[in-house]
């Protein structure tokens, strides 16, 4: 596999939830960057993870699947996952694969943010 | 992984700039840039629709809806087969073989009726897959993403496993790597334990059979694959055990069972 074209900064945005932007290409090729963000968002009592995918720019079956092993992580250190800024057709994708019966999903971060903070 | 030519947005609107000064909501300006994969997913469906093909039951697949991982019972397990094929054939040229010739690399007496063009987005394939005792379990899968070095089978509910295979072929090196990876979870408390007495086995004898006989096809002297199975999560879903309901095993038996009946009564029925 080639180098992943995707970067993954994470951020703490108040409470127990931590942001992760997602900018560029999700495939297999990238599970070593994600769930080395989801390290880094998942320390100190974080209780929500939430994927913003306003940068995305592709996303393959390969990318899809390495979603659902980070819910079976996410799961494990009882952790909530969510995603914003997904456009029609990527949430189309979730809806289609059924992960948004796992993943919920918020149009935008401030929604997701006010969702965790009731 | 996939790689294709043109580089995201060529040819497309400057999206988020242009779309503020005409007053798009940044959801709007997402939605009017289409993204290079759009036309390697299939079309969203509730429940799948097919038409009756030649050669196989084709029960236990029209009205049933998709399910993933996250809808399956057991155990969820990432399997992947991979073959070396050398640099007798190149990623683009596997997977193109592969997709037009999916049903004849699979071992004897399991039946794969797709559609007449070959694996595309939204296809759904109808299965008859031999298990013990010379019954067929009749179902299906679906096409849920196909480019032109990878594609995605996600199955039914009633199936074996909720889940999806992924048939993919990268350059590693001068060599062609063809896969099968396989992210699953048996679709309910019956499958869990017919996986768990032999079910693995005979998954893995079936994938490594199919991707000798692909590499066969392809040129590879003496294809050897290679197996790696992963326990990703050791829990089960209970609160998915329900859906037995759909078992495709069961119901074929039945089928099979009602068979002789079911052509008298359509027999019997008046034309017209």
């Amino acid at each position: 596999m080639g180098e992943p074209a995707v970067s993954m900064d994470v951020r703490q945005a108040g409470g127990s939830v931590a942001v992760v932007d997602i900018k560029g290409e999700v495939t297999a090729a990238c599970e070593p960057v994600l769930m080395s963000a989801y390290e880094e968002a998942s320390g100190g009592g974080t209780a929500r993870v939430l994927l913003n995918f306003t940068g995305l720019e592709y996303m393959n079956s390969g990318g899809i699947g390495m979603l659902v092993t980070l819910l079976v992580r996410a799961g494990r250190q009882r952790q909530r996952l969510a995603a914003c800024g997904l456009s029609d057709h990527y949430r189309e994708i979730f809806e289609l694969t059924r992960l948004d019966e796992a993943i919920t999903i918020y149009s935008d971060e401030a929604s997701a943010l006010a969702d965790a903070g009731r | 992984m996939s790689e294709q030519s043109s580089p995201a947005g060529q040819g497309l609107p400057e999206p988020v700039a242009g779309a503020e000064q005409i007053g798009l909501s940044a959801r709007e300006a997402r939605a009017a840039v289409q993204p290079r994969d759009v036309g390697n997913w299939a079309a969203k469906v509730e429940r799948l629709a097919v038409e009756q093909r030649d050669g196989v039951r084709g029960t236990n697949v029209v009205g049933r809806r998709l399910t993933g991982p996250v809808q399956g019972f057991g155990k969820m397990w990432e399997k992947s087969y991979s073959l070396n094929a050398g640099q007798v054939t190149t990623p683009q040229d596997a997977i193109s073989t592969w997709k037009a010739h999916f049903p004849e690399f699979w071992p004897k007496g399991n039946r794969f009726a797709g559609a007449l063009a070959g694996i595309s987005p939204g296809d759904v394939a109808l299965l008859d897959l031999a298990i013990a005792g010379g019954v067929k379990l009749s179902t299906g899968v679906f096409v849920l993403y196909a480019d032109t070095e990878s594609f995605t089978l996600m199955t039914p509910q009633g199936h074996m496993f909720a889940g999806w295979i992924t048939f993919s072929a990268e350059r590693d090196g001068e060599a062609t790597i063809i896969r099968a990876h396989v992210l699953m979870r048996a679709n309910d408390p019956l499958y869990e334990i017919a996986m768990t007495l032999g079910g693995h086995g005979k998954e893995d004898r079936f994938w490594a059979q199919t991707l000798t006989a692909l590499g066969t096809r392809l040129g590879v002297p003496d294809p050897e694959v290679g197996t790696r199975s992963t326990c990703v999560d050791s829990h089960r879903q209970w609160r998915h055990a329900k859906n037995v309901w759909h078992n495709a095993m069961l119901r074929s038996m039945l089928q099979t069972i009602a068979a002789p009946f079911t052509a008298l009564t359509r027999r019997s029925r008046p034309a017209g």
